[in-house]
């Protein structure tokens, strides 16, 4: 268990702050007009697998509260914190990973997409639609197929996007035992 | 850095209050606004929430962008709702009575139409009030204020360095993101979907990995200064309580009382006048 910090909260800090500025201003068009793909959550997921499962939470609802915020739309609680989930459990489910310890390898990566698979089925099927019907008492049918969406566009992006980073990030740090004595 | 959250400095009284007032008030306005769906309240609300803004000087013109935002927000998810199901508002209320003469499975209901006006006096309902706090609180006091309100202050120093980073980051996302395109990396509609998440890649890798050196250069300067040793810390932001703040606090609290008073007396969340 990651103990609680200085670098993690600097890490919740700096985490929030690449979440915002990838939510509000990189905005790469999808085919669907006027829909954008969310590329923080690939972010999210890396920042959530290196520093644990509180940093992840807690970068995930800051960052979302400050883009929400930022747009002046009113703050979705219920989205807000579906992102903090997916960040809590996306941090418990890879908590066995060793990104920072320079370890990333094939099994690494299979762990890492399951992980996220799961984390991004439960927030967006799971959490962000009861919450929406418990704040809004919104129809069901409509709620979920958005969750089901989002669920899906975010699964993509995040297996593309985070494993490249996690597989950059890895090689950055140098492996036990990479030392060879020359003779 | 200011802009970018569209504070808009200016001097009225709801400026005035301290960033933990309004926080609190915007938690217990909007808790008031969830809860209930009852349509007097929601009327009373919405009017409310737009009455304050002449108080705090703050124009349409200040937040037309937003409020259009909102507007085509609004119109799509109410469209929505009538589309998946133009059912609800039956199952809600309990009675069925259909309008203009029409039957079927779209045909409009009178309990329909009525609920989906208390869907969009919803929106009425919170969102004034959220658009005056981004208007009105200035980004910097509102780390204070977390910290006030009792969220423990490193979490609160979290926020704080979230907003502080913000423009940093901002800044070297573009530089790399100019050099990558001048080294032909594609982000526009022209290349394939594919090819424009891995170019965003591109731009993230080296982003992300000098946030890593950032953060460990930012721990090591905190941890030299013994950052969370002490139980507390002081804010350069902090305001005192003025009276005012205590009357705002009281209102909003008595709000959310009222909500939670007729969320009991109605027996529901919904305000049925179906049944008599």
């Amino acid at each position: 268990m990651r103990k609680f910090t200085v670098k993690t909260i600097v890490a919740i800090g700096i985490g929030a702050a690449l979440f915002f500025v990838l939510g509000r201003f990189v905005a790469i068009p999808s085919p669907v007009p006027n829909t954008n793909i969310s590329i923080q959550y690939g972010l999210l997921a890396f920042i959530a697998a290196v520093f644990g499962p509180f940093a992840g939470a807690l970068a995930g609802l800051i960052g979302h509260f400050f883009i929400d915020f930022s747009y002046g739309w009113g703050v979705w609680w219920s989205w807000v914190i579906a992102s903090a989930v997916f960040g809590c459990l996306m941090g418990i489910f890879s908590s066995k990973l060793k990104i920072d310890e320079g370890e990333f390898g094939v099994k690494g990566i299979i762990t890492f997409n399951v992980a996220q698979a799961i984390s991004h089925l439960l927030a967006w099927v799971g959490v962000a639609p009861c919450l929406d019907i418990l704040m809004f008492q919104e129809p069901v049918d409509k709620v979920f197929l958005q969750g089901i969406t989002g669920a899906i566009i975010n699964i993509i992006t995040t297996a593309i996007i985070g494993t490249i980073v996690c597989l950059a990030y890895a090689k950055t740090i140098p492996q036990k035992g990479s030392l060879k004595e020359e003779n | 850095m200011n802009n970018l959250f569209n504070y808009i400095e200016k001097e009225s009284p709801i400026h005035g209050l301290t960033g933990a007032t309004k926080l609190v008030c915007l938690l217990l306005w909007s808790l008031a606004a969830m809860t209930t769906y009852d349509t007097r309240l929601l009327v009373v609300l919405a009017i409310f929430g737009i009455a304050l803004f002449p108080v705090g000087k703050i124009g349409v013109k200040d937040i037309s962008f937003m409020l259009w935002f909102t507007l085509v927000f609004l119109v799509l998810n109410t469209v929505l709702v009538y589309l998946f199901s133009p059912h609800h508002g039956t199952e809600i209320y309990g009675t069925c009575t259909y309008l203009f003469g029409l039957s079927g499975h779209f045909a409009p209901t009178a309990e329909q139409l009525f609920f989906q006006l208390n869907y969009i006096l919803k929106y009425f309902a919170t969102i004034p009030f959220v658009l005056l706090f981004v208007c009105t609180t200035n980004p910097s006091e509102f780390a204070a204020s977390l910290n006030k309100i009792g969220v423990s202050y490193s979490v609160s120093y979290s926020v704080a360095l979230a907003l502080r980073y913000i423009p940093d980051i901002q800044k070297q996302y573009h530089e790399i993101s100019q050099a990558s395109q001048a080294r032909g990396v594609e982000l526009s509609k022209k290349a394939s979907l594919m090819k424009r998440l891995k170019s965003a890649s591109a731009i993230l890798v080296p982003l992300i990995l000098s946030s890593m050196d950032r953060i460990e250069i930012i721990s090591n300067a905190m941890e030299l200064r013994c950052f969370g040793k002490n139980k507390k810390r002081t804010w350069y932001m902090a305001q005192k309580f003025k009276p005012l703040d205590y009357i705002s606090i009281v209102v909003c609290a008595l709000l959310l009382v009222v909500s939670l008073t007729l969320t009991y007396i109605n027996g529901s969340r919904f305000y049925n006048p179906f049944i008599r």
